[in-house]
């Protein structure tokens, strides 16, 4: 079963990949998706049967594949908008750097003092890497909602790291960890209303004519 | 949460609940859809909690015992400890009185249906603030005082800056938001020594610290600093005028009632940790006091704005207070228990005192801004006409406050002159003596200053059309005043009872010493002033009364003042407020000057021309606002770190993460 975890958090590599390198705002979202999706499976994997997992994964499943999304898809279609156009950082340059990031990610989780039962899988540079990836997305990107998105990446990073370290989740923490999520998508998306109605575009860029002088 | 130690219905818990009712007091107000309801359901709950806090204060006051609570909160800082003492109940005292005045006040001051947008919050504030201050004083966990003291210093700003459209009250928050957490700052410094210390976060018992080590004068230091900022000592008033001058005149009351009072309460309970304090710091309180005093008092001379006039005399009250202050830690050091006894119960007895009069002169000049629509002293007059009752009411806070008898700051600043002659035979102390003519320096320019507040604005004839038909205020807003100079006459005509108030607080001040002094030959004395004082009552009951009389059988015609005759008067012939103070300003000029533009008179016949004054500190406008210029030149390069740019931002977040992870591996 680790085995099968370990190759589906390869897939979670790539799909990181994946947002970074499209400009088409509806791919990333339901990159982001897939993603969740994958993290929803992964408690099942490692951990032996109960029915308080099957609540969580049924709850994860349910926010990060279909909620979430949802909200995206909305947000996204009031503002009109479709692509990520001029980012700070082209694509090719962040793919790269996302691939920098994610070797310097393995290395330093070797480096690491941990449990001898963790030491050999992927968990931990998995981890660190869609981490370091969400951060990616969030500061080279111009639009709202694709802040939006790194955010979720980023949350998905420290999902992972999660799932080592708890054997059997408190639901009450898994419960709460989602609803954050939850909720602060729900206000980003407020958020992104406001910021389109406002500046008539979603380029966080415009927001500096806030700041104070 | 809470768990009682002591019975659910002894006075400590029943003060404590009342101090919790006040804060709960503006809330129902926040989800009530009409604005008044909210407005009189607060002043009803404030006045009901203030009717059994002082009640519960005073048993707790002469109960001679403390009361200790123990609030499990589960945070890692100690256990967190309400204690409440004489010397809190003492305090505890004002808080009550003058929420109450101030939310009755408020009914008539900052009617909900003429300010349905500002009501609320100031409302809600105003029993956040004096609930906070309750609270403070029975706090005996460092970081538990530390977290009441700034939900105290918050909703303080939230008060004063309820008028914010205007650039002023917004400038005036942002420079009291500054001076009080640079305090704040110093008060961190102030727990941490403690801590370190100590052990623990809890505040140590009485007399359980040596004052000898270098910690305890960096301590001594930080409490100096923090709490002088809250008090408004000298150099660290910068904050005080414009904040009173701007916030709702019963919020001023109560910051100036009870607020400053907080900073001297916290430097009373740092100095009373520690035993055999050394004699500089004594010396240090009593000469910060008196220059406090002498400047503030000065600076009131030149103002021409009434409630800045109030403020700046708040500044030398809590100067004459701080010196009296510093005249028992000189006594406590040099083990000279009647002048340590002297100087204490000046110093406790004119913070009651100036717990009276000064609300009382806050809510008046609410009610000439009601009845004139300015601040401005030269552009009113005759005010006394229209409103008789609120004018005697600030009359006898003007005299009060001017230490005149029969009323109350007579009483207290009499304690300190006699402290200060009962040195005269001493061997080492002989140049206290010194402070007596400085005290009566400072009792002058008080009569100076309040002569020209009440004249320019009571007397003479209305130099302004707003100040033209002035009306009387409503009963809400007499009923507090009234009350406040009922207490003050009380106060003035009763001393010896109001030394009994102060007596167990100063024993619990310096309970090794207290055996030492024989109250009874002071209460002689005080018997005396009292005997004097009535005398004065009847003397002028008697005038009056005469007055009255020769009045009564005789035709009265009115004509305006300074009439004299003259078939063209206008009321510019008056003496204007700048204009009476000039001469005394005069003599302060190295410190504060009366910037007067004149307009320069050519020819025969010179044409209209105006003539301003602006009264301008020097210690602010040469040496402090230069530093604040010269730390905004030198640290424009932060600015630069805030650019609104939301990646860079993440960077930066992204970066500390990052440090934190290698330097951390």
């Amino acid at each position: 079963m680790i085995a099968l975890a370990d190759q589906l958090l390869v897939l979670v590599l790539l799909i990181n990949f994946v947002v970074l390198g499209t400009s088409r705002l509806i791919f990333s979202i339901r990159a982001v998706a897939v993603q969740g999706v994958i993290l929803g499976i992964l408690p099942a994997l490692i951990h032996p049967f109960s029915w308080h997992l099957v609540g969580i994964i049924s709850m994860i499943l349910a926010t990060k594949g279909a909620v979430i999304p949802l909200l995206l898809y909305r947000a996204m279609r009031s503002a009109g908008i479709k692509r990520e156009v001029e980012p700070f950082l082209g694509y090719v340059p962040t793919l790269l750097l996302g691939a920098v990031f994610t070797a310097l990610s393995f290395g330093f989780a070797g480096k690491l003092p941990m449990l001898a039962e963790h030491q050999n899988y992927m968990f931990v540079p998995a981890s660190i890497a869609t981490l370091m990836t969400g951060f990616l997305i969030l500061t080279t990107r111009r639009k709202a909602i694709s802040q939006v998105l790194g955010y979720l990446v980023l949350e998905n990073g420290i999902f992972i790291f999660g799932l080592l370290l708890a054997e059997a989740m408190p639901i009450m923490v898994e419960a709460g960890a989602l609803l954050d999520l939850l909720v602060g998508t729900f206000v980003m998306g407020i958020v992104i209303n406001h910021i389109s109605r406002e500046f008539s575009s979603l380029d966080t860029s415009r927001l500096t004519s806030l700041k104070e002088e | 949460m809470f768990s009682i130690l002591q019975g659910v219905y002894d006075p400590a818990a029943v003060a404590l609940i009342a101090a919790l009712a006040l804060g709960f007091a503006g809330i129902p107000g926040l989800f009530l859809r009409t604005p008044g309801p909210g407005q009189m359901c607060a002043a009803v709950i404030s006045i009901l909690a203030s009717m059994v806090g002082i009640p519960a204060a005073l048993v707790l006051l002469f109960s001679h015992a403390t009361t200790t609570f123990v609030l499990e909160w589960g945070l890692p800082f100690g256990s967190c400890e309400l204690a409440i003492d004489p010397l809190s109940a003492f305090f505890l005292l004002p808080i009550f009185l003058v929420a109450a005045a101030g939310s009755l006040f408020a009914l008539g001051y900052w009617p909900a249906a003429e300010h349905p947008s500002t009501e609320r919050g100031l409302t809600f504030f105003y029993g956040i603030l004096a609930s906070s201050m309750a609270i403070l004083l029975t706090a005996r966990n460092g970081v538990f005082f530390l977290m009441v003291w700034e939900v105290m210093a918050l909703s303080a700003y939230f008060l004063i800056v309820t008028e914010h459209d205007s650039e002023d009250v917004r400038r005036a928050g942002i420079v009291y938001l500054i001076a009080t957490h640079s305090g704040s700052a110093a008060l961190y410094v102030l727990f941490s020594l403690l801590a370190a210390q100590t052990g623990s976060f809890i505040l140590p018992v009485a007399g359980s610290l040596s004052a000898l080590p270098p910690a305890a004068m960096a301590i001594a230091i930080a409490a100096f600093v923090g709490f002088g900022a809250k008090a408004g000592i000298m150099p660290l008033h910068i904050w005080l005028p414009s904040a009173h001058a701007n916030a709702p005149s019963h919020v001023s009351a109560m910051m100036s009632g009870v607020m400053l009072k907080m900073g001297l309460y916290g430097i009373f309970r740092t100095l009373t940790f520690f035993h055999d304090p050394p004699l500089l710091w004594g010396a240090v309180l009593t000469v910060a006091g008196i220059s406090s005093a002498l400047l503030g008092i000065a600076f009131a001379v030149a103002q021409r704005d009434m409630k800045r006039l109030l403020a700046c005399s708040s500044i030398e009250n809590i100067g004459i207070i701080t010196t009296g202050f510093g005249v028992a830690m000189l006594g406590v050091s040099s083990h000279n228990a009647p002048l340590a006894y002297l100087g204490m119960a000046g110093a406790l007895l004119h913070i009651l005192n100036h717990s009276f009069f000064k609300p009382l002169l806050f809510l008046g000049s609410g009610v000439i801004i009601h009845a004139a629509g300015t601040r401005e002293m030269n552009l009113m007059g005759g005010l006394a006409k229209g409103m008789p009752r609120a004018a005697l009411f600030f009359f006898i806070g003007s005299v009060a406050i001017c230490g005149i008898p029969p009323l109350n700051g007579f009483v207290s600043e009499f304690l300190l002159y006699f402290g200060f002659f009962s040195q005269l035979q001493a061997p080492s102390l002989i140049y206290l003596v010194l402070l007596a003519p400085l005290l009566a320096l400072v009792g002058g320019l008080a009569v100076v200053a309040f002569t020209k507040l009440y004249s320019s604005v009571f007397l003479g004839t209305p130099r302004s059309q707003g100040a033209a038909h002035p009306h009387e205020a409503g009963l809400t807003m007499l009923l507090p005043m009234g009350l406040f100079a009922l207490l003050c006459l009380l106060v003035g005509l009763l001393p010896q009872q109001a030394m009994r108030l102060v007596a167990p607080a100063i024993a619990s001040f310096m309970p090794q010493m207290s055996a030492a002094v024989n109250p009874a030959e002071y209460g002689v004395m005080l018997g005396r002033i009292s005997l004097m004082a009535l005398l004065l009552v009847v003397i002028a009951a008697a005038v009056a009364l005469l007055w009255r009389w020769r009045l009564g059988s005789a035709s009265v015609t009115s004509a305006p003042t300074w009439g004299c005759g003259y078939q063209r008067g206008t009321s510019r012939m008056q003496y204007g407020a700048t204009s009476f103070s000039e001469l005394a300003v005069s003599v302060f000029n190295g410190i504060i000057r009366e910037r007067i533009t004149r307009p320069g008179l050519n020819g025969l016949f010179p044409g209209a021309a105006g003539c301003g004054d602006k009264p301008t500190e020097t210690v602010l406008e040469r040496v402090i606002a230069p530093l604040f210029t010269i730390a905004g030149v030198s640290f424009a390069f932060l600015r630069r770190l805030q650019h609104g740019q939301m990646h860079v931002y993440m960077i930066y977040i992204f970066a500390t993460l990052f440090i934190l992870m290698l330097w951390a591996h």
